[in-house]
């Protein structure tokens, strides 16, 4: 995801930026619109959106730097989210990060080597009452176990 | 008739198989060539049970569940489409003593119909609360809303019609209506629950609250983590706008009213209502010093109404039903009634609307059945992360405003997270002060540093070198914290803080 072009990566961007200049305080918008569509924000993109919205590249920079959902890097292919919320964490939802963190040999918040998958963490995806819960690349999953994640893991190349 | 057959589409649902129960319904009744007609519901919140299954043959709503994809031949067998037994046969879920026993006002809809059917809606009494409010024109709408003694949800319970009055006394051509669907305290969902099961009651309140400040555009504020609530959101907007029940002219009145939602980023802060409207701006979400109150000079610099999701989808109940129905709920101080979160170690978590008449008890015994683990309860923290922990000696505590805020501790949104005697409280401490680290604006010092610091406390306290010291130091920062915070999340960190160090006194001295 990380190889666009410049001409590709202006392209888009100017779309995106096109599309919701008119609305009022578009920034956020417009790096959802820039996320959602390469997986995160690039370096190359702060500038354009800048001059787009008539911004300084420091407020934009500012506002990506903010909000941890932006990303500066790109996400492996698929991205694991489990919860760290008090009702995910009384039904073992660390003792499940723990062990999906062991099985990928990372740290939260990092990517495994070959780009298959990031984990990151979430304060609470609404849904303590399925405790424990994770999203995987957008969808939500409850009540779940060890075997459930380890069959997920493997289903998305894990640990190979 | 068709059987009609119900699954919801709720989030908590979904992620349970919701959506795999579907296709196997649907692929066994082509196979045996039944028709049906499938539904797609909110959640009734009885989550242990989910995905629940309804079916309605023309005697009644029978309920099946925890239904799997797995189970779905089975119950086809046992002749479900009639309503007949099966080992996962729970009868009318009306009926049933876990609901039946609540007062269901605001979630009064939630899990019956498909959410975004307008007929539907107003077949339930939507829009009663929209025409009261146009009969009754702005002074006396918000006159009844504060007559109802509604406060807000969202945490910090301020009386809803105050605020209405202060933004429509601002003398101003544009003002406007935001919506606080940040919903960060973990242990809560009611905020996802009803935008997903009952949108168009949430947009309602929202129009009621424009026509009656004079605002004519209106945001939802929604965390990026609910992308369900995003969808449905989205579609119920559409619908309203093409029945012209959004836009201009509303209902042939006069008056223009439209909505629009915008998706947070991840940041917790971004709830504080300050916070929120920077972020609305497009700007870094930090908190900003009030007065001015956004009622005032907010969004924009307008006079803007911020409310929680679950105030404004009450709203049209108060109007709909009158002042005086809905104060006849509650209790002084604690009106109408609270949607509770029950979720974390108990064997039945859900939604529970009761009048504010409910102790820790009675909440965690009658409806939680105990811990999921078979555990004693230990320790419940209420009201979010930073709310305080309760041990079981104060079980008994009625949940309501002013017994909570008496004894230092807070309702907030309604969140109740139960933990066994397996919990670490220097654990939670230790949690609770990086969550405060994590997400701190950093305008404060006490709360973007000293939390920092705090969390080292807690590793030194638990290594045990200078125990005593390093316990009045954390009560120290706490002091810090609470004097020194701009806003609730430094502000209220000391919470849960103080009350595990008050009540668990061993944990942090090794001799629990
Ligand atoms: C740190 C912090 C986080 C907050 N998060 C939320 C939230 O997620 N949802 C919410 O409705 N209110 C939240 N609030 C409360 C809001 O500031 C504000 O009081 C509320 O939106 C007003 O609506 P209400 O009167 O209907 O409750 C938060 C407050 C603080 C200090
Ligand atoms: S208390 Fe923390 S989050 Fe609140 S304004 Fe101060 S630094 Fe920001
Ligand atoms: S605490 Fe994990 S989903 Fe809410």
């Amino acid at each position: 995801m990380s190889t666009h072009r410049p001409q590709e990566l202006q392209a888009l961007v100017l779309a995106i930026t096109a599309r919701l200049r008119d609305q009022p305080g578009p920034l956020l918008e417009v790096l959802h619109g820039v996320q959602d569509a390469l997986g995160f924000v690039p370096g190359e993109a702060v500038p354009l959106i800048a001059r787009e919205l008539n911004l300084s590249r420091a407020e934009v920079h500012g506002v990506v730097s903010f909000y941890r959902w932006f990303r500066s890097t790109p996400p492996g292919r698929h991205v694991l989210r489990v919860c760290r919320g008090e009702a995910c964490q009384s039904m073992g939802a660390r003792a499940l990060e723990a062990h999906a963190l062991a099985t990928l040999g990372i740290d939260c918040g990092q990517t495994t080597a070959d780009g298959a998958i990031s984990l990151e963490p979430v304060y609470c995806l609404g849904n303590c009452a399925c405790a424990p819960a994770v999203m995987l690349d957008g969808e939500l999953r409850g009540r779940v176990t060890r075997e459930d994640l380890d069959a997920l893991l493997e289903s998305w190349g894990a640990g190979q | 008739m068709t059987p009609r057959v119900y699954v919801p589409r709720d989030a908590g649902a979904l992620s349970l198989g919701a959506d795999d129960v579907v296709t196997a319904i649907e692929r066994q009744a082509r196979r045996e060539r039944l028709p049906l007609h499938i539904v797609r519901n909110g959640s009734r919140g009885l989550y242990w049970l989910e995905p629940l299954v309804e079916v309605d043959a023309g005697r009644g709503r029978i309920a099946y569940g925890p239904v799997r994809a797995v189970d779905v031949p089975g119950l086809f067998r046992a002749g479900f489409l009639q309503g007949a037994p099966h080992a996962l046969h729970l009868g009318a879920i009306e009926g049933h003593p876990w609901l039946a026993s609540q007062q269901r006002l605001t979630f009064g809809r939630v899990g019956r119909e498909d959410p975004l059917s307008l007929e539907s809606y107003v077949r339930q009494g939507g829009y009663a609360g929209l025409h009261r409010a146009l009969e009754l024109g702005p002074e006396a709408t918000v006159r009844e809303l504060t007559a109802s003694g509604l406060r807000g949800r969202g945490g910090a319970a301020f009386p809803a019609g105050v605020k209405w009055h202060t933004a429509r006394e601002q003398a101003a051509a544009v003002k406007y209506v935001v919506c606080n669907a940040d919903e960060g305290d973990s242990g809560t969902f009611a905020d996802r629950m009803l935008m997903e099961g009952d949108p168009f009651a949430l947009i309602e309140g929202m129009t009621i609250a424009g026509v009656t400040v004079g605002a004519s555009r209106g945001y939802v504020y929604l965390r990026a983590e609910y992308p369900h609530a995003r969808r449905s959101l989205g579609a119920a907007i559409e619908v309203l706008r093409r029945a012209g029940r959004l836009g201009s002219d509303l209902l042939g009145s006069g008056r223009d009213f439209d909505i629009d939602v915008r998706v947070g980023a991840g940041a917790y802060v971004c709830g504080e209502e300050t916070s929120m409207l920077e972020s609305l701006e497009g700007r870094r979400g930090e908190v900003q010093v009030r007065p001015p109150l956004p009622a005032v000079k907010g969004l924009f610099g307008a006079p803007t109404v911020v409310n929680n999701v679950v105030t404004l989808a009450t709203v049209p109940v108060v109007l709909a039903r009158g002042a005086e129905f809905y104060r006849g709920y509650g209790r002084a101080g604690s009106h109408g009634t609270l949607p509770i979160q029950l979720g974390g170690n108990v064997r039945r978590p859900g939604l529970i609307e009761r009048a504010f008449d409910l102790t820790v008890r009675e909440l965690l015994e009658d409806y939680g059945g105990g811990s999921a683990t078979a555990r004693p309860i230990r320790a419940v923290q209420i009201g979010g992360p930073l709310g305080a922990f309760l041990p079981a000696s104060q079980f008994d505590t009625p949940l309501d405003y002013e017994t909570l805020a008496a004894m230092g501790a807070v309702l907030g949104h309604g969140g109740v997270v139960a933990f066994d005697d397996t919990v670490d409280m220097v654990e939670r401490v230790r949690e609770t002060l990086r969550f405060c680290a994590h997400e701190s604006c950093g305008k404060c010092a006490p709360c973007r540093i000293g939390s920092v610091r705090g969390e080292e406390l807690v590793e030194r306290i638990r290594r045990g070198f200078d125990r005593e010291r390093d316990l009045a130091l954390l009560a120290e920062l706490c002091d810090t914290l609470e004097h020194g915070s701009l806003c609730g999340l430094g502000g209220m960190t000391p919470f849960p803080v103080r009350s595990a160090l008050r009540h668990f006194p061993g944990d942090f001295r090794g001799t629990r």
